[in-house]
């Protein structure tokens, strides 16, 4: 009886571990930055106010509630910049993961379809590019799109056009880096959704009346769903929030909400309107979240 | 039987790269036949199957359906259907929408997929279970709508690969009636691939026994059992003493088989002097303690050397003078105690003179 509440306990103590990582690095870090955000700037170290001084006592604490104010969310919905931001990330996420999706599922059919030894050497070749760094491969980009970089040299090359394309600094430059960066994060789930699918059922499928193409709509789509929502969360959720590729290869004109916080946060020091940003950022990307977590509890 | 088959395969071959599945096999199935491929594993006989459902394509020869050659007609074209070992089935459909499946590619009227769907499912008897999802059914459930889904679309032919292997033995068992039931309803034709003897035997108008890519013999279950072709096929099919010999005399009524241990007079069988095996099933084999009558030329005498106890029979291993050994068997017919063969008891086997057939292959 003392063995079994001792392991109780144990079990106990086991679960709260990731409940108390949670809590320290992702609840207290965002109600910091939700009370940030609620702040008002400042010149001065740290440049916002009010700070919480808990040698004030209970007054202190009263003023300190006091000062809070929603007033940087009133300026986020005032000054459409912001709101164009959002709806640029979102447009940029939504079409470069249908993109990925149109794009990595006929290599992940095709890795799952590959016989098996080979399949190990070709899922690593897609991971490959894992062991360089992320900057250096976009700076790659930046070289192969520039004025006289390695494809407009190909596209000439052959004959495809006359002159040098500006591709840089372009949305169509965000797009490929975008596609490029997270292709890995699309075939992996997809990979697996497919790998694990029974070869029967496209036979038991054909063997019913249904040629390949019905087949692969009526049984292997729906089958993959789950590898498809979450390759789909896995990028969408990231790129809403891209910084780095926007920047390099993108221009003002592709001014994601990445870019914005950025400059809200060391351009112009603001750090309680960077702050609701980041926290309207957040309350954007929780609803598809929630989602796919009730579809997976309805799938089990 | 109708003169024309529904199936035919004509002088077949596959490989699968050095392996020989199929060897020049060529065989016809008639329509309402309930036609059993039997043979040990590797045999080819799934694939004579997949053959004819369009999964694999002949190297040589053809594969007939009614008159007309398949070769170059994919699967979802050919009005076979095919009822899986695994089942197969849809995984994210309900009972319903599996059974759906085949009627929906025809693009048939929405009600009249709906009553067919009923229709089946009342069949097999899992009408409250339309609405349920394959895992959340028992073994014997998803069986039933396999069987449905493979008969919803009426097939011409249908084809059963090894149908009843993932059920526990009592219900394999009952499970063959209801098959061979369900066919003479339907009177369609069921091609049913199995390495179960027994499975063969219960549900087959005609078995073809399989080995090595061809066919062994092909008879109906009383034929092959009884009257085997060849050493390999006795042996498969069931248990069988053979005694391997030589036939000495072929007269106009009878002849004689001479082995080391036993000088058989035999009704005349279509056999060339030379050598034979004498294959004898241990049932046919009577022993008693006395000598009977004209036990001489159909019989032998010696020592129980061991008995095996199965409940409904009991297999007797009895040493005969020659130090052959044979085995014997007999129904319990009384209670265990009362039986009266002991191990050690000297006894006479005896058999009628059809009861055992030669064979020189």
């Amino acid at each position: 009886m003392q063995g079994t509440q001792q392991r109780d306990w144990v079990t106990r103590a086991a679960i709260l571990v990731p409940y108390l990582w949670l809590v320290a690095f992702f609840l207290l870090p965002f109600l910091i930055v939700l009370k940030i955000s609620l702040s008002q700037t400042t010149i001065a170290q740290p440049p916002y106010t009010p700070l919480l001084d808990v040698s004030t006592g209970w007054d202190g604490l009263k003023a300190f509630f006091a000062a809070l104010s929603p007033e940087n969310y009133a300026t986020l919905s005032s000054d459409s910049l912001y709101l164009w931001s959002y709806l640029k990330s979102l447009q940029i996420a939504a079409l470069s993961t249908a993109i990925l999706l149109l794009v990595a599922y006929p290599v992940a059919y095709a890795l799952a379809r590959a016989p098996r030894r080979w399949q190990g050497v070709l899922v690593l070749s897609v991971v490959l590019p894992f062991w360089t760094s992320f900057l250096i491969r976009v700076y790659a980009w930046v070289n192969i799109l520039q004025h006289d970089g390695l494809l407009n040299q190909a596209l000439i090359a052959l004959h495809l056009v006359d002159a040098p394309v500006t591709w840089l600094a372009t949305d169509t430059a965000v797009y490929i880096g975008i596609v490029y960066s997270y292709f890995p994060f699309m075939v992996l789930p997809l990979f697996a959704a497919l790998e694990k699918m029974d070869n029967t059922l496209l036979e038991a499928a054909a063997d019913l009346g249904s040629p390949p193409w019905r087949t692969f709509l009526q049984v292997t789509v729906p089958l993959s769903l789950p590898g498809i929502v979450a390759g789909t969360l896995l990028c969408f959720i990231p790129i809403v929030g891209e910084f780095v590729i926007p920047d390099l290869l993108g221009s003002s004109s592709t001014a994601m909400i990445g870019q914005t916080l950025w400059l809200e946060f060391f351009g112009n020091r603001d750090w309680p309107v960077a702050s609701a940003l980041a926290v309207v950022l957040l309350a954007i990307l929780v609803p598809p979240i929630l989602l796919y977590r009730r579809r997976e509890a309805r799938i089990r | 039987m109708a003169a024309r088959p529904i199936v035919a395969f004509e002088d077949v071959t596959k490989r699968f790269g050095d392996f020989t599945a199929v060897d020049r096999l060529t065989l016809e199935i008639f329509a309402r036949e309930f036609f059993a491929l039997l043979g040990p594993s590797g045999c080819g006989k799934t694939t004579l199957l997949r053959l004819l459902a369009g999964f694999e394509q002949p190297d040589t020869g053809r594969v007939v359906l009614e008159g007309e050659d398949l070769a170059g007609v994919p699967p979802y074209r050919r009005s076979v259907n095919m009822m899986f070992q695994s089942y197969a089935l849809f995984p994210h459909m309900t009972v319903a929408g599996n059974v759906a499946f085949g009627l929906k590619q025809d693009a048939l009227p929405k009600a009249e997929i709906a009553a067919r769907v009923d229709e089946m499912l009342g069949l097999v008897q899992l009408r409250p279970f339309a609405g349920r999802k394959p895992d959340q059914l028992s073994g014997g459930q998803r069986q039933r709508v396999a069987l449905a889904r493979s008969l919803a679309k009426h097939p011409k032919v249908l084809l059963l690969d090894e149908p009843l292997a993932a059920l526990d033995r009592k219900l394999r068992e009952e499970t063959r009636f209801e098959l061979k039931e369900l066919q003479r309803r339907l009177e369609t034709t069921f091609v049913i691939v199995t390495h179960d003897q027994d499975e063969a035997m219960t549900v087959a108008d005609r078995i073809a026994v399989m080995n090595g890519g061809r066919l062994a013999q092909v008879g109906k279950p009383v034929d092959v059992y009884e009257r085997p072709n060849s050493r390999w096929v006795a042996g498969f099919l069931g248990e069988v003493n053979l005694i391997e010999g030589h036939i000495s005399e072929v007269y106009p009524s009878f002849v004689t088989f001479e082995s080391e241990s036993l000088r058989l007079r035999l009704p005349h069988a279509d056999v060339a002097p030379g050598a034979a095996a004498f294959a004898l099933r241990p049932e046919k084999i009577r022993i008693s303690h006395q000598m009977p009558e004209a036990a001489a030329e159909n019989g032998a005498a010696g020592v129980i050397t061991d008995i095996g106890y199965l409940g409904t029979v009991s297999y007797y291993k009895v040493k005969l003078d020659s130090g052959r050994v044979l085995k014997a068997a007999l129904m319990n017919e009384q209670r265990q105690s009362a039986r009266p063969i002991h191990v050690k008891d000297r006894v006479w086997l005896s058999w009628a003179p059809d009861a055992g057939v030669l064979l020189s292959d």
